[in-house]
């Protein structure tokens, strides 16, 4: 990423989001704000933000159903229906802000991003593989109009743990583990924060998202009829850097990788994932143990190797699914050379028109030639790229420190809050005078510095622990 | 809640990407494998000494800070003589291990003196309450283990970064 790039999409006013995004997210804003204190008790003001959220599509095909919508719930009538309706206005919005923004980052970067192919048949398709489910997403939605009503000011243990069953049963379907693993972070969180009503601050915009989120994966049809029918690839693929997203029950590893097909196609962005379920206890360093049979996708990170692979299915969202026996470890291959040499010309994904949420946009980037600043920003030639250092997962080496000390830097180009920012994967930095690569994978085959090594023994080995007890007392 | 936002309450209200809940730090597991602050008690689940089959159920409400410890069969704990059993003390020192001691009698509503141990500050008798459910939660908690991995990509998980390192 170079000086000119980044201030294109700064655009010199650090936080601009781009034409109208302000706009939509001042409704978001008034909407969430209904949802703090409850449909229930919707004030005068809060009841005006419910109907501009609605107003706003006056002129669209969800005019008519957001304005009865809207009505109905300022009226006291909160149906799942009118919920389902406003909710579906919040993520149009949304995504329209997420566009707007990754179109000023794709265009700030020069990188060519592939369209959306339509979808091959209607909707009418994935209805009869719902079935099944309905029972269970039935049980979600009620859950989530109770919250929409009560408010987040409202929500006490007994609300909280009404979720429970829900969230095991959602477990129990591989086709839902997205609604499982996202309603069971959430739950956790109000949880942890009741009694909410005397909390000073709270989370409204991130509550917002997830209750929204929730009641959109759980409409019949929308996590069974995903995902789409995959391509399959076979080529070389160089890695940039793994991502780790964690709360108490779930570590997702999401590697950002470019593929350069065998069939001699245009080399392309790609992710792939492994996520696991854990428990709370199972943190730091011991998170690796737990996708331990996808030996390859971890070898490939700990020894920074490219891998080869066959016949591997390629979802259209970009996203190889991963499959251990059609991959095979290669060559060295360094995350900074690959992303200077393969990150520019490599075709970005399209992204699913569901996914278009701006916590998604998360673009590999290369940034070097920067002074660091006192607060740890990248300075870049006078134009200053905030750096997130809060997101460095524990699991690896890559601190803080090292990132100040860096003159080269793989990471990801996110967007939250109104601003900008770059959160590494990989730095380039000197250590005791030596030229040395760190980066968030570097321990997924266990730790490799002495301290962490130490510090994993001493906390012996809470995976183990725990498979003893359960293996004693669970099927009893 | 653990307010982590740099910049107070706006920075925090409009921010998608947050971890709301502090991780816990990592504990030895073997003596007290399940400890959590939930539904108003600390309350977990304590291996037995002498029988590697047997558990006990133990808790501590919060505000009151009465106790209750018994096998996962509701046969009262032989320890509680008028007074929190061993297993009641060691579930508050794993449990000040895993969350700190701040987070711990924020909890239970204790003030805790300087340099006092948290577990000598409880007021509290004992007060039977049902080990079912604890238990259950403790099962429901291993049954995590036994969830299959999945290779297909979860996009909600980008609400939920991992956080950690410091230095």
């Amino acid at each position: 990423m170079l000086a000119v790039q980044l201030a294109a999409l700064l655009g010199g006013d650090s936080g601009n989001a781009g034409e109208g995004a302000e706009e939509a997210l001042a409704l978001l804003d008034g909407f969430d704000d209904a949802l703090v204190h409850g449909l229930a008790r919707l004030a005068d003001e809060r009841a005006d933000a419910v109907t501009a959220l609605a107003a706003a599509f006056a002129a669209t095909p969800l005019g008519d159903r957001l304005a009865e919508a809207a009505d109905a719930v300022v009226s006291g009538s909160i149906t799942q229906e009118h919920l389902t309706a406003l909710a579906g206005g919040r993520v149009a919005l949304s995504g329209a802000v997420h566009d707007c923004l990754l179109e000023r980052l794709d265009t700030a970067l020069g990188r060519e991003r592939a369209k959306w192919p339509p979808a091959p048949d209607g909707p009418g398709m994935a209805g009869a593989a719902a079935q099944p489910a309905g029972h269970v997403l039935g049980g979600v939605r009620s859950w989530l109009r109770e919250l929409a009503i009560t408010g987040w000011r409202g929500v006490d243990h007994d609300l909280v743990s009404a979720a429970d069953q829900v969230i095991e049963a959602l477990l129990a379907a591989p086709d839902l583990r997205r609604l499982a693993v996202l309603l069971d972070g959430f739950a956790a969180e109000l949880r942890a924060s009741c009694p909410i009503g005397s909390a000073e601050h709270l989370p409204v915009r991130r509550w917002a998202d997830l209750w929204t989120r929730a009641l959109l994966l759980s409409q019949d049809g929308v996590l069974t009829g995903e995902p789409r029918p995959a391509a399959t690839v076979s080529g070389r693929l160089l890695v940039l850097g793994v991502d780790v997203h964690e709360h108490g029950t779930a570590v997702q590893f999401q590697v950002h990788a470019v593929l350069e097909p065998a069939d001699g196609g245009g080399s392309r962005l790609v992710r792939t994932s492994v996520t696991v379920a854990k428990v709370d206890t199972i943190v730091g360093t011991a998170l690796w143990k737990l996708p331990q049979r996808h030996k390859v996708l971890l070898a490939a990170l700990a020894d920074r190797r490219s891998v080869e692979i066959t016949d591997m299915p390629l979802l259209d969202s970009g996203d190889l699914v991963w499959d251990d026996d059609r991959a095979f470890v290669s060559k060295p291959a360094d995350p900074l050379a690959t992303a200077r040499l393969c990150l520019p010309g490599a075709l970005a994904p399209a992204v699913p028109p569901l996914d278009r949420v701006s916590v998604r946009i998360a673009e590999p980037v290369l940034v070097e030639g920067y002074k660091v600043t006192k607060d740890g920003s990248f300075d870049l030639d006078g134009t200053v790229f905030a750096v997130d250092a809060e997101r460095l997962p524990d699991c690896g080496p890559l601190t803080p420190k090292l990132v100040a000390a860096s003159s080269a830097c793989v990471g990801l180009v996110r967007w939250d809050g109104g601003r900008w920012t770059l959160q590494p994967l990989a730095v380039q930095v000197r250590v005791k005078r030596e030229a040395v690569v760190v980066a968030t994978g570097d321990w997924a085959l266990g730790p490799t510095d002495p301290k962490a090594a130490k510090a994993e023994a001493r906390a012996a080995d809470a995976v183990t622990v725990l498979r003893e007890r359960a293996g004693r007392l669970l099927r009893r | 809640m653990t307010d982590r936002s740099p910049n107070g309450a706006t920075v925090w209200a409009r921010h998608s990407r947050l971890r709301v809940v502090p991780p816990v730090q990592p504990r030895k597991l073997a003596k007290v494998p399940f400890v959590e602050l939930a539904d108003g008690r600390l309350q977990g689940v304590v291996s037995s000494g002498s029988d590697i089959g047997r558990v006990y159920v133990s808790s501590i409400a919060a505000g009151t800070h009465d106790y209750n410890c018994s096998t996962n069969n509701n046969r009262p704990c032989g320890g509680l003589y008028g007074s929190p059993c061993k297993h009641l003390r060691a579930l508050v020192a794993e449990a000040v291990v895993q969350y700190g001691a701040d987070r711990v009698s924020r909890y239970l509503r204790v003030e805790v003196p300087e340099g006092a141990d948290l577990a000598d500050c409880l007021g509290g008798v004992h007060e039977p309450a049902p080990a079912a459910v604890v238990f259950s939660r403790f099962l429901r908690h291993l049954a995590y283990l036994e969830v299959p991995d999945t290779t297909l990509p979860i996009p909600e998980l980008h609400w939920f970064p991992a956080t950690g390192t410091v230095g």
